[in-house]
């Protein structure tokens, strides 16, 4: 095909379109997409106010250093507890957002969640169980195989990876007991 | 109240929380009646998004009746049927005011790079989220609508972020009549920046994605052309091809930091969380649009750096534009939409889980089993 100033593939006409698509071009204009242009300051937001009333901090509450000050409004959730809790405290205190320091001891705090969490759920009533809370149980009511098999689904090929990575630290952390076990026993 | 609990990567569970209170002069506390899982809430349950903490709620995607309001709220009042947008915001600052809503600097004290979400990790603020009985929603008076009775719970609860971000996502890539556009992923948002896409006025749409069932929904609901990456050779040259080897005009990226497609990036991002996700999906939208093109990106991804073909885009002109949803500036647009008649959003939910099957939930929809596309979550108050 040679390189010309048209449009290799023409568009159908809009006649064509709009018979076959409803609502085809309502949008044509860009007056009509909300979402143009991006800033607007005509918008009305709802806020009766110029700043918003300060939220109460009744715990400590970790901020990024690029925040000057603790933003008016915040979530209470979870807050920072054990060495993930220090970690995370380490993160936001010490690194900026640009700073990789900055999240990937974030993503490293999460996972010493992760483990600390399923500990310490083993001295309570209600322990991890790592199978129930998996949902595989979905497997034999919403059709595991057939979802899978014969489909041509490219993730199927890397499957086998997510029983590792699910499974995979329990695995280690019982090798582990066993072997701190085993030592213990020697002596 | 009874509420979703992550337990750490591909593990949650049901658990017994206290009923949210007001702490701040506008909030209001929302009873939920219907809540979804989004593709976005997938990213958090395989452990991708740094400061998710054991113990959190997911959910931004909620319908819900006012239970409670604080005494500065003007504009709710109990027993107001509520769609609540995911982004929380104050209305008011620096962003705010220039309608960018989902870059709100008053909610999110743990970054400024991101504005705030429900359920969202503490990276987003550290909200707990809406895949509950009850949840806290900041600033009543700005964030959540009042559902007009002619919408239905369903089509109001895919506005609050899929249909929003979705028809967004195609507002972004700066669609002009006769336009191809390439959507890269069939997933909910993918399928509604498709079917967006007409509304601007495109001359084709061809969506892009590995699902057999979900390919279907893009021809049948989206009424756009479709390709399946595990079935061509090379997905950019085939996209090339169709598109007489120039490329498409506009793409829309809707896949986010879990693409497949790529083995070595897909394991180095979504499953060994080295970079901040996938950008398989991401390259080859920067591959596959033409010289001097536009490329939306409305997937998620992590903050952590990853692996993109800048130069390409540097060298291609291209126009590469993003952002979160303002969720709220869609709204009266997409329900004169649904009310010509134009589309049905709620055609795209397959399924629904009680709140107590919360773990099957998130593994059917996670492993894409029972050719789920967009599953709801029914709390048990409700």
């Amino acid at each position: 095909m040679p390189y010309t100033a048209t449009r290799p593939v023409p568009a159908p006409t809009p006649d064509e379109l709009r018979s076959r698509v409803p609502g085809w071009g309502a949008d044509l204009d860009p007056a009509d997409r909300p979402a143009v242009p991006r800033e607007r300051h005509d918008l009305e937001s709802g806020a009766h106010w110029l700043e918003p009333e300060q939220q109460p901090e009744l715990t400590p509450r970790e901020r990024s250093i690029e925040h000057e000050r603790l933003t008016p409004v915040f979530g209470t959730a979870q807050p920072p507890k054990g060495l993930s809790g220090a970690l995370k405290r380490l993160a936001y205190a010490r690194f900026s957002e640009g700073r990789n320091a900055h999240w990937l001891l974030l993503v490293a705090s999460d996972r010493v969640d992760a483990i600390e969490s399923h500990l310490a759920s083993l001295v309570t009533a209600r322990p991890d169980e790592p199978l129930t809370q998996s949902g595989v149980r979905a497997e034999l009511t919403h059709h595991g195989w057939r979802s899978r098999v014969g489909r041509g689904r490219v993730d199927v090929k890397h499957a086998w990876l997510d029983p590792v990575i699910v499974a995979g630290p329990w695995v280690l952390a019982g090798a582990l007991a066993v072997a701190a076990t085993r030592v213990a026993l020697r002596r | 109240m009874r509420a979703m609990e992550y337990r750490g990567p591909y593990k949650v569970r049901v658990t017994e929380k206290e009923i949210p209170r007001i702490e701040h002069p506008n909030d209001a506390i929302v009873r939920v009646t219907m809540a979804a899982i989004c593709g976005s809430d997938l990213h958090l349950y395989h452990g991708m998004m740094p400061d998710t903490r054991v113990g959190s709620t997911f959910g931004h995607e909620f319908v819900g009746i006012v239970e409670q309001v604080g005494p500065s709220v003007q504009h709710l009042r109990p027993g107001q049927r509520v769609m609540v947008p995911f982004n929380v915001y104050c209305g008011s600052c620096f962003f705010c005011a220039r309608g960018l809503y989902s870059n709100c600097h008053n909610v999110n004290p743990n970054a400024t790079a991101v504005g705030g979400i429900y359920g969202y990790s503490h990276t987003c603020g550290g909200y707990d989220g809406g895949q509950a009985e009850f949840v806290r929603v900041p600033f009543a008076d700005v964030g959540p609508g009042v559902i007009p009775d002619d919408i239905s719970d369903e089509d109001a609860l895919l506005m609050t972020d899929a249909l929003s971000t979705g028809y967004f996502g195609a507002q972004l890539a700066d669609i002009a009549q006769g336009d191809t556009v390439i959507v890269f992923g069939a997933g909910p948002v993918g399928l509604f920046a498709a079917r967006s896409a007409w509304f601007m006025g495109a001359g084709r749409v061809i969506v892009v994605d590995h699902l057999d069932h979900r390919l279907q929904a893009a021809r049948d609901f989206a009424l756009a052309e479709t390709v399946h990456f595990g079935e061509v050779d090379d997905v950019v040259l085939h996209l090339k091809r169709l598109t007489g080897g120039l490329g498409a005009d506009r793409v829309v990226e809707a896949v986010g930091a879990e693409a497949d497609g790529g083995l070595l990036q897909h394991i180095a991002g979504a499953k060994l969380k080295l970079q901040g996700g996938s950008p398989v999906a991401l390259n080859w939208a920067i591959d596959s649009v033409r010289k001097g093109g536009t490329v939306a990106v409305v997937g998620a991804y992590g903050p952590v750096p990853a692996a993109i073909k800048f130069g390409d885009a540097v060298n291609k002109g291209l126009t590469l534009r993003m952002n979160q949803a303002p969720v709220k500036r869609q709204w009266p647009r997409l329900m004169e939409h649904i009310r010509a008649g134009h589309f049905r959003p709620s055609e795209l939910l397959t399924h629904r889980f009680p709140l107590e099957h919360i773990a099957e939930g998130y593994h059917v929809f996670s492993s894409k089993l029972d050719d789920i596309i967009k599953p709801v979550i029914v709390p048990t108050a409700a």
